[in-house]
């Protein structure tokens, strides 16, 4: 990817520890809600990468989409998103939010995620393992570190593109910000 | 005057630095109860400086005016506890404007959470303000007895009147009281069993639930140092104190580890389950040591 990202020492500081503490909101639509207690308690303890699971969207920084989302979740979660601070990141968790997964021929979910909210880093696999949950959090760490992982800013910059693909399928979005 | 001035912030900052060592301590304490690794024990220095570096919403004037009462009011009570060789103030009454300053922090708390308008952090500050009910009055009734027996209602008074030697501590002389003062001590900082006020998983992390980014930030540290003066308001009352800030630190270490041990194997009280814990036994207790000490 092409990188042109303010690369002073400052920056660099605040991608540094940014990396090494991350709040994730997890919004549980489908199944792969189930694979999360085990990510966060003993057996795996996503806390030793310094990731912990923040209560609201407003304290946090990764929102994970675990699962499909039908065109009324997504409204949720295009609110939830809103209602973030930057910096902020997406993680899509699970095939249903690359392509559809096994909903693809379904006439009230969406296929691609994409095309609603940026997203920085898709998780594959119908259900991802705790293992692959960990290594996602481990690359998106790598993306934030580089300085790669902007969806915030791809967002902000191509508003508009978004703003037309979510009033295509949800009618009328209220921006409640 | 300029040398005043310093050495108060010397003493604030001190004790945030402090108070996120010992949170980022008790994570890892917890981790280890738990079987998990657990984050490094800097981890909380880490959050507080990722947070002052996000963007931040406000919901208004009297939201911003919350966050900064709230964290003022646990500063200024930070003031008026010695801490180890440090006093700022040492005159008569300390103990009782120690215990009014505490409350600051949670209207503090109260207001920002009017400013934000938010139902989930109205449930958790009546929740909190509830639980202050039941934990302040067996609270008091020990504080009470501690005057009478100690003939001085200003903290480094007390912590005088226990100075030569571990016979003369508090913990000795008034053993069921200083049990008592501990239980108060986990619903003062609500942890675990009293932790309804901030349920993460229930209301969604309770006052807070509107604050994100550097207002966060500020909320933590001043937690942390809510952490500090807890633990050495305990230390200054029953624990004799310290002439040596080692020795001080190591005692309210000590304090905190426990509370923590403790808070890690416990579920959570429903709020009015909690505070009718704290008015039998603990008040009963209380009543009975003060009967004992004043007769």
């Amino acid at each position: 990817m092409n990188n042109k990202y303010e690369s002073n020492k400052w920056q660099e500081v605040i991608n540094w520890v940014q990396t090494r503490s991350l709040f994730m909101l997890h919004y549980c639509t489908g199944c792969g809600a189930i694979e999360l207690p085990p990510t966060m308690t003993s057996r795996y303890d996503m806390s030793r990468f310094g990731i912990g699971p923040a209560a609201t969207p407003r304290q946090a920084d990764i929102l994970l989409i675990t699962g499909y989302l039908s065109t009324k979740t997504l409204r949720r979660v295009i609110y939830t998103y809103e209602q973030m601070q930057n910096p902020k990141f997406v993680m899509g968790f699970g095939s249903c939010t690359i392509n559809g997964g096994m909903y693809w021929d379904s006439y009230n979910t969406i296929k691609q995620l994409d095309k609603y909210i940026p997203v920085d880093l898709y998780i594959a696999g119908c259900m991802p393992r705790p293992e692959a949950i960990l290594e996602g959090f481990l690359k998106l760490k790598e993306k934030i570190e580089t300085g790669s992982a902007d969806g915030y800013k791809k967002y902000n910059k191509e508003y508009e593109k978004y703003k037309k693909n979510q009033e295509k399928v949800l009618g009328e979005v209220k921006r409640r910000q | 005057m300029i040398l005043n001035i310093f050495g108060f912030l010397l003493m604030a900052f001190s004790a945030m630095a402090l108070g996120l060592l010992f949170i980022g301590i008790a994570r890892k304490v917890v981790a280890r109860v738990q079987k998990r690794i657990g984050p490094p024990f800097y981890q909380a220095y880490l959050d507080v400086f990722k947070l002052f570096t996000k963007n931040s919403i406000t919901h208004g004037f009297i939201f911003d005016f919350g966050a900064i009462m709230a964290f003022g009011g646990m500063i200024t009570t930070l003031f008026f506890v010695p801490v180890g060789p440090f006093v700022l103030y040492g005159m008569n009454g300390t103990l009782l404007l120690v215990i009014y300053l505490m409350a600051v922090a949670y209207l503090g708390m109260a207001m920002a959470t009017v400013g934000s308008g938010n139902p989930l952090a109205s449930v958790g500050i009546s929740r909190a303000l509830t639980q202050m009910l039941g934990y302040e009055l067996p609270f008091i009734v020990v504080l009470l007895t501690l005057i009478y027996s100690s003939n001085t209602s200003s903290i480094i008074g007390i912590v005088q009147t226990q100075q030569s030697g571990f016979m003369n501590w508090n913990l000795i002389n008034i053993p069921i009281g200083t049990a008592i003062a501990f239980v108060t001590l986990l619903g003062l900082m609500g942890k675990k069993p009293f932790d309804a006020p901030i349920a993460p998983s229930e209301i969604a992390s309770g006052p807070v639930v509107e604050h994100g980014g550097k207002y966060l930030a500020f909320i933590m540290l001043q937690h942390a140092v809510s952490v500090v003066v807890k633990t050495a308001l305990f230390v200054d009352l029953f624990l004799g104190g310290g002439n040596n800030i080692f020795i001080f630190i190591v005692k309210m270490l000590i304090v905190w580890l426990l509370v923590t041990l403790i808070g890690s194997i416990f579920p959570r009280f429903k709020v009015e389950e909690g505070v009718l814990f704290y008015w039998r036994w603990p008040l009963i207790a209380a009543l009975l040591q003060a009967v004992i000490i004043i007769f």
